[in-house]
């Protein structure tokens, strides 16, 4: 059964009366997705994350999770959702199993429900060894770890997750790839991540969204959306040292050519493997010979890059924001 | 899909978040001895040291009169009766002895017409209950700073615990450890001779709780509701160093209001200081007035329903990310 678990419209937030910082965004989530708002620090993706986790109030339009409006029935919503900061939130003079039942408190969970599930949620993340220990001993896997453990804690059907791997290390980053999907699998939630990591949201999320400067740019699937942009990339390279633009761009499939140097040349071009044995014979026709010839796939970087026209960019953000980050990284880095 | 109404807000789901979240502060605090050290370091300084050291009775001390050379004092018998011939004459001594018994009794009498007790250290003592409840109750804004600035309130926000309940757990920890600390203060004014009034008893001790609870209550959602929005700690520090003296030197917690020029005093009889101070005086050292007594109760119980009902209420439109 399909059926859309979260629905946004027009949503909309200003900062100050002037300061937009999500414009008038519509998207659905269907059940059991995993969906991504990807695009570069301050494009209003936590914005957005915290008006449908009720902390902000939108300035415009609505959002329902589960059929309930934020707004309206904000504490119901809060019920019903779990969420995984982007900074970290568990107190550090605290140990690892007191924040759970701390968070299992704040949510009203009887005291013996919460501690076999704060049990069972210390295992899924591996933190049994640490869970007596004090917070501020936590790695920032670990404690990313424990505010996905916290999350969980109401056992909610919507989760919805900030940056989840902010400033962690590779090795880190991919294990905790491993834990999202495996809750995906075990709890069958609906999960909404926001990244900057394009190869993130390539590997986890079902459906992306592009979000640039509070607008949605574009929403689909990852490979629809490099689809979509419609071309491979090509290097040829050519044994003579003539000038076969010209050449090139007259056969089908290829969209642009750009001599790179003497002999080498970059084509972008929708579906290489099919193009690459016609640009060869074509070459060979007119006495050309092709000495080297790979094809890459476009990545979302390449996407974000066509729809955007920019590369991910770093923005000016908000003293706030650029603090708590900063926090969040220098524990992340420990 | 179909809309179920959910069941509402539970007042045990409530209570719960309310206990887990006093019970991580209390946990804070019991594990940072140093920081209960420091916070009572200083009321004790002014206990001990001020008020051993200011003794208003020893002013009135008839040893000054070894100092003085007294005369005997000789009158013309004829005065007294013109049937006497020559002079009388009193002897010094006799005179040195009605003075030192007429100024011991000067010194109570000022004493107790001014303080209420006999001695100023006993005065001050209770005083530095009141300066220790405010040193705690003022703080408790900064806590909801620091958990602003660590993201641990954005957590606290996106659950459905209540407002009122994150800051009535707040409010609940700076009583407890108002409470806590002055327990100290007292053990150690017994320990350095404070006397109690006769009419002392458990029962009262009781009572100086409940004053110190009401007390703390109403300052801390006063504070609490300062920093509701504030992401800096030194501008807490800042509204703590402004209040604190002011509240303290306008109040009797040093020295009695009826000795102050009347603007002072017109100040002191508002000051919610003054009547926490009188009220623990009322319970400990004082003969207790019932009338007064209930008078401070009166007052500090609207002190802290008013307050906290403000808190409560400013913190559902402003307690937010």
């Amino acid at each position: 059964m399909t059926e859309d678990v979260i629905i946004v419209e027009n949503l909309t937030k200003i900062f100050n009366r002037n300061l937009v910082a999500v414009d008038h965004i519509s998207f659905n989530v269907k059940r059991g997705e995993i969906f991504g708002l990807l695009g570069p620090n301050g494009a209003g993706k936590t914005t957005t994350i915290n008006m449908l986790t009720t902390i902000l109030k939108p300035t415009e339009g609505r959002a329902f999770i589960l059929g309930y409006d934020v707004v309206k029935h904000a504490s119901i919503v809060r019920r019903l959702i779990g969420i995984v900061p982007q900074e970290y939130t568990a107190d550090e003079d605290l140990t690892g199993y007191e924040n759970i039942i701390l968070c299992g408190d704040l949510y009203g969970i009887p005291r013996d429900i919460s501690k076999k599930r704060a049990i069972e949620l210390l295992e899924l993340m591996e933190l049994m060894r640490f869970k007596d220990k004090k917070v501020e001993t936590y790695s920032g896997g670990m404690r990313r770890r424990l505010e996905l453990a916290c999350g969980l804690i109401n056992r909610p059907k919507v989760l919805f997750l900030d940056e989840p791997t902010l400033g962690l290390d590779v090795q880190t980053r991919s294990a905790i790839w491993n834990y999202i999907k495996r809750l995906k699998e075990e709890y069958n939630m609906t999960i909404l991540m926001t990244t900057h990591y394009m190869e993130e949201a390539d590997s986890l999320c079902d459906r992306i969204a592009i979000i640039d400067y509070g607008k949605i740019v574009i929403t689909g699937t990852p490979q629809e959306l490099k689809n979509s942009i419609g071309s491979d990339i090509m290097e040829v390279i050519i044994k003579e040292g003539d000038d076969v633009t010209n050449i090139l761009k007259d056969i089908d499939y290829v969209k642009e050519v750009r001599r790179r140097n003497d002999r080498s040349y970059i084509v972008r071009l929708g579906n290489g493997e099919v193009a690459a044995p016609l640009i060869i014979d074509h070459l060979r026709q007119k006495g050309y010979h092709v000495i080297k010839l790979s094809i890459s796939k476009p990545t979302l970087d390449e996407v974000f890059l066509t729809y955007t026209g920019r590369a991910m960019r770093d923005s000016e953000e908000a003293r706030e924001t650029i603090m708590s980050q900063r926090i969040t990284l220098r524990r992340a880095r420990r | 899909m179909t809309l179920k109404p959910y069941d509402g807000v539970k007042l045990k789901a409530m209570l719960q978040g309310f206990w887990g979240l006093t019970g991580r502060e209390l946990k804070k605090w019991m594990k940072e001895p140093i920081i209960l050290f420091m916070a009572i370091v200083q009321p004790i300084m002014w206990m001990v040291l001020f008020g051993k050291s200011m003794n208003i009775a020893g002013i009135f001390s008839p040893a000054i009169l070894d100092e003085i050379n007294i005369p005997d004092i000789r009158i013309p018998g004829s005065l007294l009766n013109p049937q006497i011939d020559g002079v009388i004459t009193i002897p010094n001594y006799v005179i040195v002895e009605n003075l030192r018994s007429t100024l011991s009794a000067i010194s109570l009498k000022a004493m107790e017409s001014v303080f209420g007790v006999s001695d100023y250290f006993s005065y001050l003592a209770i005083g530095m209950i009141s300066m220790i409840t405010i040193f705690t109750s003022t703080f408790s804004g900064m806590s909801i700073v620091w958990d602003r600035r660590l993201g641990f309130l954005y957590k606290v926000l996106s659950t459905p615990v209540p407002r009122s309940a994150i800051i009535l757990s707040k409010v609940f920890n700076a009583a407890v450890r108002s409470i806590f600390q002055s327990t100290i203060i007292l053990g150690l004014a017994i320990f350095l001779g404070i006397r109690f009034s006769s009419t002392f008893s458990l029962l009262n001790l009781l009572a100086v709780y409940l004053a110190i609870f009401l007390f703390s209550t109403g300052l801390s959602s006063l504070f609490l509701a300062f920093a509701l929005r504030s992401t800096r700690h030194e501008t807490q520090m800042a509204i703590v160093n402004l209040f604190t003296m002011p509240l303290m030197f306008t109040s009797n917690a040093f020295f009695p209001t009826k000795i102050m020029p009347n603007w002072l005093q017109g100040i002191a009889s508002i000051n919610p200081v003054s009547y926490i101070t009188d009220a623990l005086r009322q319970l400990t050292i004082y003969q207790t007035n019932y009338l007064t007594l209930l008078m401070d109760f009166v007052y500090l119980t609207a002190f802290a329903a008013t307050l906290s009902t403000v808190g409560i209420i400013l913190s559902w439109k402003y307690l937010t990310k």
